[in-house]
């Protein structure tokens, strides 16, 4: 296990450090301490490592994520796990805004609650959040999973595309173009194994499916000359 | 961007230290803007006498004899206490209408920064850690205050168009956002009546609830109607005599974070702002929700 004090070094030495672990690095583990609130920790990271941040951190914590597992023992400011590709970041306390925004790919697990625009313009992330979401979640969300285990602030979903979205307690209103959509195996299954890699109890049958119901004038292929 | 910090006091024995602790927390937020700042201080209440901090970008000569001036136009003792740009008058509280007008008379320049009981505004423009230091704002002590660092968007980077705002006795506000119906309320506010000094959407936003508290608002039903009749992007905290309020737009892109203890409650625009409170580890911490106020009162 390696140890980075953030009071005794600056954060571009610490993430250059990081962006020097090659796939096949045998310094795996990695313990960042006193982050203090700090922005843009561990960012950009691209190998299979796993780092542990002991405290809060402020923006942008493990945005473009590839490989790398990240926790943060904390809560983390606005933009986490920004452009994630691929890999594991979990928050065992609150995120901020734009939780997981436009990731690609890989797991966002928040363990508390998000707040705004969690998921917004999501490209095939999956995010998972123990607590409950603040408005205009998956906002234009293209494709991915978002599973909510509490309630979800006004405005969900709006103008979504391919994305899932899953809620267990009530959604305070649904975006433009965003309906409740029926339960079928596939998803159950989904959710049940989304559900099991993020360490959450919820039963998968107490959910609620929503999608996009295509209505929306760029669904509409007489409009595709528009574009 | 700005940046906002605040600390509302419950136990006593940190009073002394408020000046210091809201400097450091005002000079972490330094990088969320760094053309100007200013800090709003609760301090002590003397019975029976009121404070007026004023400005003078010449107080060399505008602060050496004004208080005898000022005593001599109006008939009763008057001291000062100069620092740097600003200066308070200690003046008995029966004759501060007749202060005001005298001072602007004797020195038509001066600008008026606050007035009430406790409170004291010092702003300037410049870095946090500048300001604060010309004003020795680390030595303050106090019951509550509220720090702000600008970056400019709707109006000049002046002394005057930095926050806070006070267009009340012992109200004041800072803001982080940009409000985009300021012309038009500015109009109505100073048809009811309401003074306006600056073109700055901020003060606007004061304006507005002083103007619903001389209606007969709380600080928290002013705070309630500033979400229907204010347009725009904002976070305001807000302090009176004796409260400490936070407001956000039902938007909420402006960032805010809140943490109570059993010693305080304390705002910053980032967490990065209350690393240094003590007891922050075991403090709750949360995110102030979207067009919900909170208000605290001693």
């Amino acid at each position: 296990m390696q140890t980075f004090d953030l009071e005794q070094n600056d954060l571009r030495t610490l993430n250059a450090t990081l962006h020097a672990q090659k796939t096949n690095t045998n310094q795996t583990a990695w313990n960042i301490i006193n982050p203090r609130g700090s922005h843009a920790i561990a960012v950009g990271l691209d190998a299979p490592i796993e780092v542990t941040v002991n405290g809060s951190t402020g923006y942008y914590c493990a945005g473009m994520n590839q490989q790398a597992t990240v926790n943060v023992k904390g809560s983390v400011g606005p933009g986490v796990a920004e452009n994630m590709m691929s890999g594991t970041v979990i928050i065992d306390g609150d995120a901020s805004q734009y939780a997981g925004a436009t990731g690609h790919g890989g797991l966002l697990v928040i363990k508390g609650n998000a707040s705004s625009r969690c998921g917004i313009s999501m490209k095939g992330i999956d995010i998972v959040v123990h607590g409950n979401i603040g408005h205009m979640s998956a906002f234009m969300a293209q494709s991915g999973t978002l599973v909510v285990c509490g309630d979800a602030g006004e405005a969900l979903g709006d103008s979504l595309y391919e994305a899932q979205l899953f809620v267990r307690g009530s959604v305070k209103s649904l975006g433009a173009d965003c309906i409740e959509k029926e339960m079928r195996p596939e998803h159950l299954a989904h959710l049940t194994e989304l559900l099991t890699q993020a360490g959450s109890d919820a039963k998968p049958e107490e959910f609620t499916r929503y999608g996009s119901a295509r209505q929306l004038y760029n669904f509409d292929v007489d409009n595709a000359g528009a574009y | 961007m700005c940046g906002i910090v605040g600390l509302f006091l419950k136990d006593k024995t940190l009073e002394p230290h408020l000046g210091e602790m809201l400097t450091e927390m005002l000079v972490t937020m330094t990088d969320r803007g760094p053309d100007s700042a200013g800090i709003a201080i609760y301090g002590n209440e003397v019975n029976t006498q009121k404070k007026l901090t004023v400005q003078s970008d010449n107080g060399t000569e505008d602060f050496v004899t004004l208080a005898a001036d000022l005593s001599a136009a109006i008939g009763v003792d008057v001291s000062l206490n100069r620092k740097d740009t600003h200066a308070v008058l200690h003046i008995p509280s029966n004759s501060i209408d007749t202060a005001r007008s005298a001072l602007r008379e004797l020195r038509p320049e001066l600008r008026v920064m606050s007035a009430g009981d406790t409170i004291e505004i010092y702003k300037e423009v410049g870095l946090p850690s500048d300001v604060a230091a010309r004003f020795d704002v680390r030595k303050m002590s106090g019951t509550h205050g509220i720090g702000h660092t600008r970056m400019a968007t709707e109006s000049a980077v002046t002394t005057m168009g930095a926050h806070p705002f006070s267009t009340g006795p012992d109200q004041c506000l800072v803001h982080n956002g940009s409000l985009s119906n300021h012309n038009s309320l500015r109009r109505e506010l100073r048809r009811e009546g309401i003074h306006i000094e600056t073109e700055n959407d901020t003060e606007v936003g004061a304006a507005y609830l002083t103007w619903k508290m001389q209606q007969g608002s709380t600080l928290g039903e002013a705070l309630d109607s500033s979400l229907e009749d204010l347009d725009g992007f904002f976070t305001f905290v807000v302090g009176t005599k004796d409260g400490f309020g936070v407001v956000r737009d039902p938007i909420a892109c402006k960032p805010a974070v809140m943490a109570e203890t059993d010693q305080y409650v304390a705002f910053g625009s980032e967490y990065r702002a209350l690393v240094n409170l003590p007891g922050i580890d075991q403090a709750r911490v949360w995110e102030p929700e979207p067009a919900t106020v909170y208000f605290w009162n001693h």
